[in-house]
């Protein structure tokens, strides 16, 4: 089997154009082997127009980059299947397929990859989604171990397998706008406020702990997601590429760290070593383990 | 316009048949749907005796085997769409994919419904669904706007049902993970959201807390109703500021929508709650029975009768209701 592979997710807050393509420039450079390029959350973020993705997507092939165009996971009108189907005209860049729309326009037509949103949690469905075209499977989120195990072993022949690895995880979606819900106006006169909060807007209980992240429709974990520790494991399981979601600041300190941890023959690192970056939340790596998510346990083999 | 009633036990059942469902919707007694709740559901005995029941008095039966079949429990899953084949269910409402083509290979008369768990918004997403196996009807995410459920229905030959009334939730079905993000289990795995295993009250200076799986939900003051921490719908804390950051506590409640949704080419309409009692069951179909025929009677002059909103309004959550997606102000 080859080496595990590292992978930058699309970048699921909404920055400003020139942020954009400053950090795509840096990506350019580092070592990640994939890119997912596109706006997956809200079809109102336009900073980027598809031209800008496609021209960002050509350096990042030139530099040696496998680029895919990540689809957005929520369509709900003629306008965003629209977009869906320019996005797989575009040309030759493969597509993640977050909806099972994405899947229908591109069924029988090019090989896609079969992206995190769509619920896969058997090796039936997944062999059907291969028949249909799928070169590549992202695992839900919350996928555990022992399961992605259980499918990895009977996956389709020549299907590679992606985990989220690393970021503050994407768990839910919506019709509705919190972020826009916060500052009490509307969805589509939203004044895109999320550009203001460039790693989300973070949610608190009323006593005050971090718990959610408001990302626009998106809502995502207060907690990092973070299997750097468990990355022995990881690639054990049957794991080709491990996903990072990019953060506001230090998301290729990070990459360099899971690069450095992915190495053949690369110490264990110390779990009390702390974070590799400065990172917007506690850790957490729950759903790894079996467990609720938010809950973080120690790596194998260690005494925690 | 049909109307398809939530049965979480016999009873239920009954009580949804008597008040004038023209469909009733259950589960079996395991995690294969996703209202997978202690006490709740059917044993083979019991869904033998709910399609004795319909069936004599001229009533469909569903059966929802929606939750997403684990590696492990495969079998578990295809016995449960067996099942409702051979015991002459009138259809099945599935998400897998996987699933869906086992029903469809192995039970090719069996009717599919696409479950709300499969998160369809579009009609590219429905029609493939019915290019590879048939799928005869689908139950919308409740995301859409009437317009958005106007253009999806004129594109596609699949049945649409969507919900009417009852727990509302916001995110987009089939694709939420909160509940497992704090609890290890959610719809999609477990069949269950927010489980009430998880679930702790307590007293205690500042009010009344609620909390799942240690997370601090809700806190309620003195006199203020205190809802069950569906962790979508707490009091949380943005920007210094404490409130329902993400949904009230309400029920959907379109009735008022008969009309339009009738127009738009909607088949079905779907009360929600298998958690229920038999006597809200009752009470909830018995409303929406005497609305469809009012509508069915005289559609230009279709008004909600003050009776209904109030029977209604005393049987929603916080008392409290919305439109939802359907009313623009979400948009």
């Amino acid at each position: 089997m080859s080496a595990t592979r590292l992978a930058l997710g699309p970048v699921l807050y909404y920055w400003a154009r020139e942020r954009v393509l400053a950090f795509y420039a840096e990506a350019a450079e580092a070592p990640v082997d994939v890119v997912y390029l596109g706006e997956a959350v809200c079809v109102r973020r336009r900073e980027m127009r598809l031209a800008d993705w496609l021209a960002t997507a050509r350096r990042l092939a030139e530099a040696g980059k496998e680029v895919v165009l990540s689809s957005q996971a929520l369509l709900e009108s003629e306008a965003d299947l629209r977009a869906l189907r320019r996005l797989a005209e575009a040309g030759t860049f493969r597509i993640e397929a977050n909806d099972m729309s994405a899947v229908g326009v591109l069924a029988g037509r090019a090989a896609f990859v079969a992206g995190p949103h769509l619920n896969v949690y058997n090796a039936r469905t997944l062999a059907l989604l291969a028949r249909l075209g799928a070169a590549r499977w992202v695992a839900p989120v919350e996928i555990s171990r022992a399961q992605l195990e259980a499918i990895a072993a009977d996956r389709p022949p020549g299907l590679e397998i992606e985990l989220f690895a690393h970021g503050r995880l994407p768990l839910a979606f919506s019709a509705r706008c919190f972020t826009a819900r916060h500052y009490n106006l509307q969805k589509d006169e939203c004044g895109f406020r999320c550009m203001d909060h460039p790693d989300g807007l973070p949610l608190h209980t009323a006593d005050g702990d971090p718990f959610l992240v408001l990302n626009g429709i998106q809502t995502q974990s207060a907690r990092v997601y973070a299997l750097l520790d468990d990355l022995a494991a990881v690639a054990r399981s049957g794991v080709d590429i491990v996903r990072i979601s990019p953060q506001a600041q230090g998301t290729f300190d990070i990459v360099r760290a899971y690069r450095a941890a992915l190495a053949p023959a690369a110490p264990a690192r110390n779990p009390d070593a702390g974070a590799v970056a400065p990172a917007p939340g506690e850790a957490c790596n729950g759903y790894w383990h079996g467990v609720a998510g938010l809950a973080t346990i120690r790596p194998e083999g260690r005494i925690g | 316009m049909e109307l398809v009633c939530p049965a979480g036990s016999l009873p239920a059942l009954k009580a949804a048949v008597d008040n004038g469902a023209d469909c009733v919707y259950l589960g079996l007694r395991d995690d294969t749907n996703a209202r997978n709740f202690a006490g709740l559901n059917f044993d083979v005995a019991g869904l033998d005796q709910a399609l004795a029941y319909a069936h004599a008095r001229g009533r469909k039966v569903l059966l929802a085997v929606n939750t997403y079949p684990q590696p492990d429990g495969w079998g578990k899953w295809t016995r449960a769409v067996d099942l409702a084949a051979e015991r002459g269910v009138d259809a099945v409402i599935l998400a897998d994919l996987g699933l869906m083509e086992y029903a469809a290979t192995r039970h090719p008369d069996l009717r599919l419904h696409l479950s709300v768990q499969g998160s369809a918004t579009t009609y590219e997403a429905i029609n493939l669904y019915r290019r590879l196996f048939g799928v005869q009807r689908a139950v919308l995410p409740r995301v859409l706007a009437l317009r958005q459920i106007e253009e999806l229905v004129a594109r596609t030959e699949v049945e649409i049902e969507v919900f009417g009334f009852g727990g509302l939730c916001v995110m987009v079905e089939g694709r939420c993970q909160l509940s497992s993000y704090v609890t290890g289990e959610s719809p999609n795995t477990a069949g269950a959201c927010s489980p009430a295993r998880a679930v702790r009250w307590e007293e205690t200076p500042g009010g009344l807390e609620s909390r799942l799986g240690g997370v601090l939900i809700n806190r309620f003051g003195a006199g203020e109703h205190a809802a069950y921490p569906t962790l979508c719908k707490g009091r949380f804390e943005v920007a210094g500021e404490l409130y329902y950051a993400i949904e009230e506590p309400a029920s959907l409640n379109t009735l008022e929508l008969l009309p339009e949704l009738a127009r738009c080419g909607v088949r079905a309409v779907k009360i929600e709650g298998r958690q229920r009692s038999p006597a809200y069951v009752a009470q909830v179909t018995r409303v929406w029975r005497a609305a469809i025929d009012a509508l069915a009677a005289n559609a230009a002059r279709f008004a909600v009768k003050p009776g209904w909103d109030t029977e209604l309004r005393r049987l929603s959550e916080g008392r409290s209701q919305t439109l939802g997606a359907y009313h623009r102000p979400w948009k």
